[in-house]
């Protein structure tokens, strides 16, 4: 069993049911927060030391290589191992149509995903693991493995079957939500657009590929692996394996990006697991990058009806955003497409509905921003056509449209700048310099043009935990289930402890990343920095509490700063107040304030792209993203994130396509050579500002999710831009050079 | 583990002997093997370094032009202050190729026999004539953006993925070759490219064992503009949707002479006589132009997702024209 190391000591909970008007935050006096520090973490990634869930040096550790089925559809019939059990180094071929996991689970479920390989779904879904003494050794026995399969008739196409849709359950955001009669309102509308827009399946393309070690002692596994929420992903390994949650600790101390597609625990790990069950040895297995791209998660490929109607000053009387996704057969999850559009503008008559047509691809899931990565194309490019109808500025149109409360929900936002940052967004970029005729900026063979969305994310806030102990020597460490993945949670936690508690910098040792430590809820829907952050906030609390104690004076009356306490005409060092060290914990969990108030975080984003007249190949020249999300703990990490999801939104807007073969259900682009992700080249300066805002409805560090936000909205600007350069309105993304040839002018 | 065993050549004859059997394979700076037998796409039993021979050198030639050792790495050879003077759109080609790591280890020899990318020849999952003769060919009826549209068969749509071998084309290069049998040969570059037939599999007219030792470029077209154009899906890394090497010489307003070859639209680097004559001899007109374009596609034939390739092919041509010949 595994011993836990904190737990013990007192804790501080707070459920989100009223307002928390006042931090810690503001009132430390330590000046770190919000400061642009270097990552905690950045040394020791740039110098090869950090340690990544595949780089784990075991004893007796087995190379297993992974199999993935070579039909779309069908059933095993055999997986002959005898033929490949005498090859050079091999180990074991080990098969579980039982336990394999069918697909990757959703993030923060703790159940088991679907389970069973005997029947195939998609092609490369893992049917087998081959062991061997080394990697390569397993790779040639992977690829000699016969494995036959009686192959059936599967559903490769959307287009084929897009009518086969039907209404899921409720999810993050409804299925289906009406209101007033959005077919009246648009017969009776002075203007209306009713456009389909188009977006295709993605991959969220981490730099580190899905990987899992796992080792068994007794009845207990520890699993190093990369991903994202460890508490919820140990119950989902647990519940697979038919063992206690108790009895799986998962280890993820750093991880190679995730985007989503590390939330749940995807089919190495249990692979892995009931290798390494079988085997009595430790067990690694690592996908190869064709399989992260055939069998972890794809974003689901969309098809966006978009209804806009306004009377004739350009007031939205109706909004209809009505979208198909896909999904494995029996999978519920469906691109949440519409949730930003609920909360975006006003507009009396509603249609926000999805429907999920069965596919034989690969499980459709999380990919940064769900819903608004994708749905903000719709909405943002719909509402930049309607601009274009009334003969209005396209910002002009979102000002009016700026709702003052929920459109929906009779509450108010907790905190809402998209006005502010569309205006503070229009001065910092040029937005005057616009020419609203589309085609009239020329400079030798580019067509130059701008473009403007707005972004929306909801905000989220998710039960988390975290332990703070301070030792007699004056450090401390904080430790939390929560996860880094590439995002600077090391850092900005420390900032916050460090903030409270007056404790410097270098001496917090930080550790994130194990389920022995307090749970959380992990890196996932921008959550991340305000639940583990308000953990770490209330933990600090309370310690803050016992050293005022210890110091005899009241908390108000209490300062901390590097290392001491100050209050009552006295100076002593922390390390003094604390005996032979204190342990406290402290707990987060969402309440009412959630429902009370509408909360989600806002910006902008405004693009300048060259159209190549001759080819049509496009060029962003430069973005700026404008973005409000409460306070800002990191003004470094923060932008980096906004950077990084601006970058997705370029790839979403020209290049990025997950493409299948529409015979077999196979993955025809499979490898970054072929799935285009944005290079360098394709992304120009980039420039961020944060508005600066503080949510006392969110948590008591009033900051909001922010790596999200930058990508909402991001293509859309890149898109709006397109057509202002050239005239041509594509509606079917990723807007490839072959979509413009058509309307370019003539040579 | 599939294995191969690993020979160290010490002459480029002991190479080109040790390379004659069955199943053997050079490797140089392995950018494109080392990937494919990861992949057992390629699955030598022998490999033969030739990383060591001193072919590393670009040298003068008495007739003005340059010879370059076939172990010259590609960023070498595109910083070469010779080969900017005088064949700058064989500079320009190279470093529109692949990425800075790629290209410090890509050798000139290597690059001329880069395998193509296919998606479906990269896939064992998948048939492919190339891969595996008589296995049947994926791309056609499948998705094959990136493919050929002029030169195919019915058994083979691939294109010939590099940069420089287009640029080549264009420079009118020789290649030099050792044999196994201890002759050396000389081979135009226009001979050395197979077209995929029923074949597509055998992709040049090297024989068992034969090693590219150099390549040869003749002395440079006097007074002629160069040009490098590379349409792609995104601004680097990312191969030839169409491409475009050309260098043009004018007389006034006449065309003086021109050689023009297209990458991206082959199974080789493509390169045509009639576009060349359908312009030389005559003034700049935009009609010359288009008639140009209309000899380089008059057999053009698209397969689908590549059927755009057509028309890009068009316009990049003419704007390349209009650049060669300074009518912009």
């Amino acid at each position: 069993m595994f011993e836990k190391i904190f737990g013990a000591g007192d804790t501080n909970s707070l459920t989100m049911n009223k307002p928390h008007p006042d931090s810690l935050l503001d009132t430390g006096v330590q000046g770190v927060i919000s400061r642009p520090i270097d990552r905690v973490d950045g040394p020791l990634k740039v110098s090869g030391t950090a340690t990544y869930a595949a780089e784990y040096q075991l004893d007796g550790l087995a190379h297993g290589v992974l199999v993935g089925s070579t039909v779309g559809k069908g059933r095993i019939v055999s997986v002959d191992a005898d033929a490949v059990l005498g090859m050079p180094g091999v180990i074991d071929v080990v098969t579980d149509f039982d336990t394999f996991l069918r697909n990757a689970q959703q993030g923060g479920e703790t159940t088991a995903p679907t389970q069973g390989v005997r029947d195939v779904d998609y092609f490369g879904e893992i049917v087998a693991i081959v062991l061997a003494e080394s990697f390569e050794e397993a790779r040639a026995a992977a690829y000699a493995l016969p494995i036959e399969y009686e192959k059936k008739e599967g559903q490769y196409a959307f287009q084929a079957h897009r009518t086969e849709g039907e209404t899921p359950p409720d999810s993050v955001t409804p299925a289906k939500f009406t209101q007033g009669d959005i077919d009246q309102a648009m017969r009776d509308a002075a203007v209306t657009v009713d456009v389909t827009y188009v977006t295709p399946s993605q991959n969220s393309a981490a730099m580190e590929p899905h990987a899992s070690i796992a080792v068994w002692n007794d009845d207990a596994l520890t699993l190093y692996g990369a991903y994202q929420m460890p508490t919820s992903d140990a119950q989902q390994l647990a519940k697979s394996l038919g063992v206690s949650d108790k009895k799986v600790r998962i280890i993820a101390r750093y991880i190679g990006g995730g985007f989503g597609s590390k939330l749940g625990i995807a089919p190495e790990s249990v692979a892995a697991a009931v290798a390494a069950k079988k085997l009595g040895r430790p067990v690694k297995a690592v996908m190869a990058r064709g399989q992260v791209f055939d069998a972890t998660v794809r974003r689901s490929n969309t098809e966006q009806h978009m209804r806009l109607a306004t009377d004739r000053n350009g007031r939205l009387t109706a909004i209809g955003h009505d979208s198909l996704t896909s999904n494995l057969p029996g999978e519920d999850y469906f691109e949440p497409v519409g949730i930003g559009t609920h909360l975006a503008y006003a507009g009396e008559n509603r249609s926000i509905t999805h429907q999920l047509v069965p596919l034989n691809l690969t499980l459709s899931g999380s990919m940064r921003a769900p819903g608004e990565a994708v749905g903000m194309i719709g909405l943002e490019c719909a509402m930049d056509e309607l601009a274009e109808k009334l003969g209005m500025d396209p910002i002009e149109l979102r000002r009016i449209n700026d709702p003052a409360v929920d459109p929906e929900k009779d509450v108010p936002f907790s905190s809402r700048a998209l006005t502010q940052s569309l205006d503070k967004g229009a001065e910092l970029f040029g937005w005057n310099k616009r020419n609203a005729m589309p085609g009239q900026r020329r400079e030798g063979e580019w067509l130059i043009g701008m473009g403007v969305a707005s972004a929306v994310r909801g905000n989220q806030l998710q039960q988390s935990a975290a332990g703070i102990e301070i030792r007699p020597d004056g450090t401390a460490t904080v430790a939390s289930a929560m996860t880094d993945i590439g995002t600077g949670s090391y850092t900005i936690l420390a900032q916050i402890a460090s903030e409270i508690l007056g404790i410097p910098l270098d001496k917090i040792t930080m550790k994130l990343g194990d389920t022995i430590d307090p749970p959380a809820a992990g890196s996932g829907g921008s959550w991340g920095a305000a639940s583990a952050g308000s953990a770490v906030y209330l933990a600090a609390e309370q310690a803050r509490k016992k050293l005022a104690a210890a110091m005899g004076v009241e908390e108000a009356e209490l300062t901390l700063k590097d290392g001491y306490a100050i209050g009552d005409n006295r100076q002593v060092p922390i390390g003094e107040l604390v005996g032979s060290g204190i342990e406290v914990t402290g707990e987060i969990k969402p309440g009412s304030q959630e429902k009370q108030t509408t909360q989600a975080s806002f910006g902008c984003h405004f693009a300048e792209v060259g159209v190549n007249a001759v080819t049509g190949e496009v060029r962003v020249r430069r973005m700026l993203g404008v973005f409000a999300a409460g306070r800002v703990l990191n003004a470094k990490t923060a932008r980096s994130q906004c950077l990084g999801g601006m970058t997705f939104g370029i790839g979403a807007a020209l290049t990025e396509d997950l493409i299948h073969d529409q015979r077999t259900g196979k993955l025809v682009n499979r490898d970054l050579a072929e799935y285009h992700l944005p290079v360098n080249a394709d992304v120009p300066q980039l420039e961020v500002h944060f508005i600066d805002e503080r949510d006392i409805h969110a948590n008591p560090i009033h900051a909001k999710g922010i790596g999200e936000l930058g990508i909402s909205g991001a293509a859309p600007a890149v898109v709006n831009a397109i057509y202002n350069a050239c005239g041509v309105r594509v509606r079917d993304m990723p807007i490839t050079c072959d979509k413009l040839l058509a309307g370019l002018p003539p040579m | 583990m599939k294995l191969f065993t690993y020979e160290r050549a010490d002459s480029a004859q002991a190479a080109a002997t040790d390379a004659a059997a069955a199943g053997a394979k050079f490797i140089a700076g392995g950018t494109n093997l080392l990937d494919l037998m990861k992949l057992q796409v390629e699955t030598p039993t022998k490999l033969v370094d030739i990383s060591r021979l001193p072919l590393d050198k670009i040298e003068e030639r008495d007739d003005g032009g340059l010879t370059i050792g076939a172990l010259v790495p590609n960023s070498d050879l595109a910083a070469d202050a010779r080969v900017i003077e005088r064949y700058e759109v064989l500079s320009r080609a190279l470093l529109a190729g692949a990425s800075g790591q790629l290209r410090n280890k890509a050798s000139t020899g290597g690059n001329l026999l880069q395998r193509t990318r296919c998606y479906y020849f990269y896939d064992t999952a998948t048939a492919c004539n190339k891969r595996e003769p008589g296995s049947g060919c994926s791309a056609i009826g499948g998705f094959n953006r990136i493919l050929a549209v002029l030169g195919t068969s019915e058994h083979c749509i691939a294109t010939h993925p590099s940069d420089m071998a287009v640029a080549m084309r264009a420079l009118d290069a020789t290649i030099v070759t050792q044999k196994a049998d201890g002759d050396r040969r000389r081979i135009a570059i226009g001979d050395f490219y197979r077209l995929p037939g029923d074949t597509p599999h055998i992709e040049n007219v090297l024989e068992a064992g034969e090693l590219i030792t150099g390549v040869e470029l003749p002395a440079p077209v006097e007074a002629a503009r160069h040009l490098y154009r590379k349409v792609r899906d995104r601004a680097s890394y990312a191969f030839a949707l169409v491409s475009v090497a050309g260098v043009v010489a004018m007389d006034g307003d006449t065309v003086k002479s021109a050689s023009l070859a297209f990458g991206g639209l082959g199974p080789m680097p493509w390169r045509n006589p009639a576009v060349e004559a359908a312009i030389v001899g005559k003034p700049v007109t935009t009609a010359s132009f288009e008639a140009a374009a209309d000899a380089l596609l008059a057999d053009a034939r698209g397969y689908g997702s590549n059927d755009f390739k057509i028309p890009l092919a068009r316009r990049t041509l003419i704007a390349s024209l209009r650049e060669l010949t300074g009518t912009n």
